[in-house]
């Protein structure tokens, strides 16, 4: 579903990412942990072109990602992003649409969408995560857990092959996290290709079929839970893990 | 009820200040009498004029800037060496010139005063210096040879000159101007259908234009008189006297021929002061309440027409800036500082008379667009700045679901910015109001002019003031209540702010 090779970006003369190369099958969830600073938003970022980079190429869901495309492949990357969902750390949804009218406006704008069918999606992906009576309310008016599971609904709305999260849950409390986590985790039980960065250490070993520890641009460690979070090989993951564990006694 | 107190206050507030008008217009005390003797004690007489009516009455002398020239200059030289005083000249806007005389700014007032029997009512009116004719202009080929032959036509004029009574008078449509050159230049570039002023203007202005003819024949006659205030009859006097001295010795003959001015008319007997104009408005009826109100939908249409060009236009703009590359963000700042850091009275000249030679606009477009064109600026920096303030991630968010650049602007990031922008767009609205009074400059007749106009016809300006003031509120107000019902519509989607 998703190949990655070679891929490398630079921010002036620091390397962001370095020559990054990774596979994703269909269904997995992938687990994206390690130090800040290390790449990991970034990665996720290129993976729909939110962010050009320098070297390699991406292939996601069937669309080719090479270093400089620009408007010239406009209508490729609408495209991409139609089967790439993306969930941010701050949410961001629209403040002055409503529930319903975020989670329906890319399907009937990009997609033209009848309205009738994109609102009657919209209506079973919020029974989905559990705000099936919110439709009509406002973004500021939803807590911060609820915002994040309609922009989880906007995101799927578009009915993507590929969902990113990124940080999904670091802006929430953490009584919200959970409604959050549980959202992401029925996804992947149901199937859903992820790539997901978090510092969730319960979500890695016990949802994510694989993890990858960045740090320093590259892909530092890369295998299941097991092996990875319970018997890390590389210093960068011992710490990393180490200093998690500790933080959450 | 939450409102009732606001309301108040405003009602209030306009009282205070329509008193406060009204004290400061009625208070205007005559200045005393006896200015013969003082300005002889002084060796001194000051005389009001408009330095902009030009040549030949006066100008600016070119070998020298701070030296007035022109034939009336040598009138007051003569007049005033005849009653034993120097003169000094005072630069006052030539409409203004009786109200400042009757004021006390200066001790007489000449510069092409024309002897009507308003002014006459008013004011004390020398003995002629100058018999000068209504010449009637058209554009060479036309048909029209009498003020009959221009019923339902337009024709231009001057404002409060004798010529503007005469036209009152006919069945013509009267379209005013505030120069000189302009009538003539609309003439040519067939905005109006025939000119009428004064020989004198005509003369230099108009008829040696190549494609305007001046009709042979005067339509009047009229004499420019020098005007002293009512309380000096002894200054008239000697006025009088002197001008009477000056023919007899044949000292304005050759002032006038100096200045190309003279002709048999000034040998043959004057013409009697015209009687008062039958259609001149004496009061504040309802012809003129009509004309007010008439004037009011000039107003707020010239507003609505160029704010809806504005936005547009500022949306662009600040789409380019915020957005565009270095050459669409650069043409978009270039076009800003243009039209922000020029006078719009400028750019309305531009558009009305620089491209009358390639198109001519009408006075209404004209004026729709160069308001348009300019506000487009103004707003363009108050959408950047509302653009600029919608956090990132709304445009990411927008992109990451496939929306194009053109629909992430449409359904995303321009409503949000309207709503940010709606406080400072209802005050550039309201000051768009005001500001379209320029736009009297290229003939648009709308609620400040139609308030000069009724100022000097009435004789008053209290009443045409008040008038003017409470239906430019009766325009704004609503405006700015109904922004605040829509500002208050958009935010009910965020919480409400506290400190």
């Amino acid at each position: 579903m998703i190949s990655v090779r070679s891929l490398s970006k630079r921010h002036g003369t620091r390397m962001v990412l370095e020559n990054v190369t990774a596979e994703v099958a269909k269904g997995e969830t992938i687990a994206i942990v390690g130090p800040s600073g290390g790449g990991k938003s970034t990665l996720l970022r290129c993976l729909n072109y939110l962010e050009s980079f320098d070297g390699g190429e991406i292939e996601v869901a069937g669309i080719t990602l090479r270093p400089g495309m620009g408007s010239r492949e406009a209508s490729t990357l609408r495209q991409l992003r139609t089967r790439v969902g993306m969930v941010f750390q701050q949410f961001n949804l629209f403040p002055h649409l409503s529930v319903l009218d975020n989670i329906t406006l890319a399907p009937r704008v990009v997609r033209a969408k009848p309205s009738a069918d994109a609102v009657r999606h919209a209506r079973e992906l919020l029974d989905r995560v559990g705000l099936g009576d919110r439709g009509a309310s406002f973004p500021h008016e939803l807590s911060g857990g609820q915002q994040q599971r309609v922009a989880i609904a906007r995101a799927l709305a578009q009915e993507p092959a590929v969902m990113l999260f990124d940080e999904p849950t670091s802006a929430l409390d953490p009584e919200m996290r959970d409604e959050v986590m549980g959202v992401v985790k029925d996804l992947a039980t149901g199937g859903m290709t992820m790539l997901v960065v978090t510092h969730e250490m319960q979500f890695a070993t016990d949802i994510a079929t694989r993890v990858w520890v960045i740090e320093g641009g590259t892909i530092a460690e890369d295998g299941p839970p097991a092996q990875v979070v319970d018997a890390p090989r590389t210093a960068v993951a011992r710490e990393y893990f180490g200093r998690m564990k500790r933080r959450r006694v | 009820m939450p409102h009732r107190p606001r309301t108040f206050v405003a009602a209030a507030l306009v009282a205070c200040a329509t008193v406060g008008l009204a004290a400061l217009l009625s208070c205007r005390s005559e200045p005393p009498g006896g200015t013969l003797a003082r300005l002889q004690q002084r060796g001194e007489i000051t005389w009001g004029a408009d330095i902009q009516g030009g040549e030949p009455f006066l100008w600016e002398d070119p070998a020298d800037p701070s030296k007035i020239v022109g034939f009336e200059v040598d009138i007051m030289d003569a007049l005033a060496r005849r009653l034993g005083v120097k003169q000094r000249f005072k630069q006052y806007n030539w409409s203004n010139l009786v109200p400042s005389l009757e004021r006390g700014d200066f001790d007489i007032a000449m510069n092409g005063l024309e002897a009507t029997a308003e002014r006459a009512e008013r004011i004390l009116l020398s003995r002629p210096y100058f018999v000068y004719a209504e010449t009637l202009a058209i554009k060479k080929g036309a048909r029209y040879r009498t003020l009959a032959d221009l019923a339902g036509k337009r024709v231009a004029t001057l404002n409060q000159t004798y010529a503007h009574d005469l036209l009152r008078d006919a069945a013509v449509e009267i379209v005013l101007y505030e120069g000189n050159e302009e009538p003539y230049l609309d003439l040519e570039n067939g905005r109006v259908d025939a000119v009428l002023l004064d020989n004198v203007i005509a003369d230099r202005y108009g008829c040696n234009r190549a494609t305007v003819t001046c009709l042979p024949g005067d339509v009047a006659r009229g004499t420019y008189v020098i005007g002293i205030r009512k309380n000096d009859p002894e200054l008239k006097l000697a006025i009088d006297a002197a001008l009477d001295a000056m023919v007899a010795d044949g000292e304005l003959e050759r002032i006038l021929t100096k200045a190309r001015l003279w002709d048999a008319r000034q040998t043959e007997p004057p013409p009697p002061l015209p009687a008062l104009s039958a259609t001149r408005p004496r009061s504040f009826d309802g012809n003129q309440v009509r004309l007010f109100l008439s004037a009011t939908v000039v107003t707020l249409g010239l507003s609505l027409g160029a704010f809806l060009l504005a936005v547009p236009i500022g949306l662009l703009l600040a789409v380019a800036r915020v957005y565009g590359g270095p050459l669409a963000s650069g043409a978009a700042r270039v076009y800003i500082e243009l039209f922000r850091g020029t006078p719009v009275l400028l750019q309305l000249y531009v558009i009305y008379y620089g491209l009358a030679p390639y198109y001519a606009f009408g006075p209404v477009e004209a004026a729709i667009l160069g308001l348009g064109l300019n506000y487009g600026a103004y707003e363009a920096e108050v959408y950047r700045g509302a653009l600029s303030a919608i956090p990132r991630g709304q445009s990411e968010a927008a992109r990451a679901l496939g929306l194009s650049p053109w629909q992430s602007l449409r359904d995303v990031l321009v409503p949000q910015a309207l709503r940010i922008a709606l406080p400072p767009m209802t005050n550039d609205f309201v000051s768009l109001l005001k500001d379209s009074s320029l736009v009297s400059a290229i003939t648009v007749i709308e609620l400040t002019k139609r308030m000069t106009i009724a100022g000097a016809e009435l004789r008053g300006w209290l009443v045409p003031g008040l008038a003017c003031a409470v239906l430019y509120l009766a325009l704004s107000f609503p405006l700015s209540e109904l922004a605040r019902r829509l500002e208050r519509r958009l935010s009910r989607d965020q919480r409400p702010l506290t400190l």
